[in-house]
């Protein structure tokens, strides 16, 4: 009980953080900015997509508007996940470690995996509100379209957005115990995002045994099918044990520090 | 109530605490003496569950701080060096988080955040930031923090550093008053702040115990070795001439002169008082005497006085006559060094240049 009272404490204080400082209001702002872009951009192929000729026999298919709308604008997201992803986890453990706030946690009641816990779901909660007010702009489709397009792979693929964000927070959280600096953390982690994104450009059917590894472990790779509204097992395994790898880092560095000091 | 044996911390080879052990009872305040890197905010990080030990036992409230820091730590409050706040946080929600990571039970929350503001005088400041807070209200935040779920253990590491004297009176009384319901380590640099609060002192040098009394037993051990600082209108030489037949002075120590005056330090010997002598000797030997006072010994000197064995051999063993003139070999020029045979070069160095 007191354990989920502790997290509960944690995120809390993430909140008030975030919403305290401009860091909430900058990534809400990018985020939400960027997402209408490539929304507004999708649309705009989409409607000049449909006033072609075609959809007879023999020519193209007719646009469909979740291939054509809602999966790049999530795919396109998946990257501007990469550089606002460090902005909510770069000052998690770096900062209470310069202002010495870090000895008031470590000296509570409270153990390391319920201070690591719940610096990850705060971050991720805020990256959660960041993802739900952005689908805001698709609502304006399901009103307006007809044929209704299918509101189950825009689920799946705001899921595997979060998901896929999710495993970035916790690889930002690790890297923001390694310094007291959160800037440092924070260009750590952003090259570190990058490296792991560019690993899904080496996924080819023609690819070989370790290159196929590399490719597997770029997280990006596997939000593919979730946007096209395939939910597999085997991408969220992949997912949960990203996150729990990366928590597990965070929870050793955390703890390694005190036989340090 | 806190029990401390054999604590061992070292870092490399360095040893930052080296077996310290003592104990302290419930409702006693123990202050914890020593100077900066002796190992006290070491110790108590070790006693707060902040860092392990090395070797060694520590119990605070009958829970071993190694086997058992979650249960340890509920009975602790601790107020580290640096007060550990949030700038971006208001008093009262800062001191809403700390009562929600220590475990106050929901019901009690807010009665125990209204008493921890009453006694750390926080009310005015309640609503506001603590990044607009000044260094001695932030003290304060930090004091409120550690006495908000009210723990059996107050561990404070100086809580008294960088507030005005005003707000040093308060906090001292604070900490008296919270004395009794509350066991509290305090440590600090300033010795009449121990004998103003504390029942007991542990001194602490290079990660060593080196003396464990109360108060009152340890200045008047020092009193009796007070020093008499004397100003006279005469050179060092003729000052020293004149206080050279006084009974019961063990040195004489030049501490600077100008043109027109000399200011000498004495140390006498232990419980004797030597003052009216010295300024009869003086006026005796027709030098005019400017000031004359008893130095209260600072809390370098305790250090000096406990940490390094040597000065203590000497001033027992040292025989009184020449021993006074001791110091001022090092205001006169240096004697010549004694003649050295010339050394002579050898012809081989010779060819080698």
């Amino acid at each position: 009980m007191s354990t989920f009272t502790n997290i509960g404490a944690i995120v809390r204080k993430e909140w008030q953080h975030y919403f305290g400082s401009p860091i909430a209001y900058v990534a809400l702002f990018t985020w939400n900015l960027l997402f209408s872009v490539f929304f507004l951009f999708a649309l705009t192929y989409f409607i000049e997509a449909s006033m072609n000729p075609g959809g007879g026999p023999g020519g193209p298919p007719k646009p469909n508007i979740n291939e054509w709308i809602f999966r790049p604008t999530l795919m396109n997201m998946a990257v501007v996940a990469l550089f606002v992803t460090p902005m909510l986890t770069m000052r998690l453990f770096a900062e209470e470690q310069r202002q010495g706030t870090w000895e008031l946690l470590a000296t509570s009641a409270i153990t390391d995996w319920q201070i690591v816990l719940g610096k990850f779901f705060g971050a991720v909660s805020v990256y959660a509100f960041m993802i739900a007010t952005s689908l805001l702009n698709f609502a304006v489709v399901f009103v307006y379209a007809d044929p209704k397009p299918e509101w189950k792979p825009v689920l799946t693929g705001a899921l595997a957005l979060l998901l896929m964000g999710s495993c970035f927070i916790a690889l930002g959280g690790f890297l923001s115990t390694l310094t007291k600096n959160q800037i440092v953390a924070g260009i750590l982690s952003f090259c570190l995002f990058l490296a792991i994104w560019t690993l899904s450009w080496l996924d080819n059917p023609m690819a070989s045994g370790p290159v196929k590894v590399l490719a597997y472990l770029g997280v990006t790779t596997h939000m593919d099918d979730m946007v096209k509204g395939v939910l597999d097992t085997k991408d969220i395994v992949f997912y949960l044990s990203f996150i729990g790898f990366g928590l597990f880092l965070t929870q050793q560095s955390v703890e390694s520090r005190r036989w340090r000091e | 109530m806190i029990e401390v044996a054999d604590l061992r911390k070292s870092y490399g080879r360095f040893d930052a605490v080296s077996g310290v052990s003592f104990t302290v009872g419930k409702g006693e305040i123990l202050g914890f003496l020593g100077p900066n890197g002796a190992g006290k905010t070491t110790t108590m990080r070790i006693l707060t569950g902040y860092m392990p030990a090395t070797s060694g036992k520590a119990s605070v409230a009958g829970f071993d701080v190694f086997a058992s820091p979650l249960e340890a730590k509920k009975n602790v409050g601790y107020l580290p060096e640096t007060p550990p706040v949030y700038p971006d946080l208001d008093v009262a929600s800062y001191l809403d988080f700390c009562a929600r990571i220590k475990g106050v039970p929901s019901a009690d929350r807010k009665a125990k955040i209204d008493r921890a503001i009453e006694k750390a005088r926080l009310g005015d400041v309640r609503h506001k930031l603590i990044g607009r807070l000044s260094k001695g209200f932030r003290q304060r935040v930090g004091i409120a923090q550690a006495i908000l779920a009210d723990p059996p253990v107050l561990i404070l590491d100086e809580p008294t550093a960088g507030l005005d004297p005003q707000q040093i009176i308060e906090t001292r009384d604070l900490i008296k008053s919270l004395g009794g319901d509350h066991t509290i380590i305090l440590s600090t640099h300033i010795l009449p702040e121990v004998s103003m609060t504390c029942n007991r002192v542990v001194i602490i040098s290079k990660g060593k115990v080196v003396a464990e009394d109360t108060p009152e037993n340890l200045t008047s051990r020092l009193s009796s070795k007070g020093a008499v600082r004397l100003e006279v209108r005469a050179d060092t030489r003729d000052a020293f001439d004149a206080l050279r037949d006084v009974e019961g002075i063990v040195t004489v120590n030049p501490r600077g002169s100008t043109s027109h005056s000399t200011v000498l330090e004495l140390m006498a010997e232990e419980g004797v008082d030597i003052r009216a002598a010295a300024a009869r000797a003086i006026v005796g030997a027709n030098i005019d005497l400017l000031s004359l006072s008893q130095v209260s010994l600072s809390l370098e000197d305790v250090f000096l006085e406990l940490t390094t064995k040597d000065s203590v051999a000497v001033s027992e063993v040292a025989p009184a006559k020449p021993a006074i003139f001791t110091p001022i070999a090092t205001i006169e020029p240096p004697t010549p060094p004694a003649e050295e045979p010339p050394v002579v070069s050898s012809p081989e160095s010779k060819e080698s240049n």
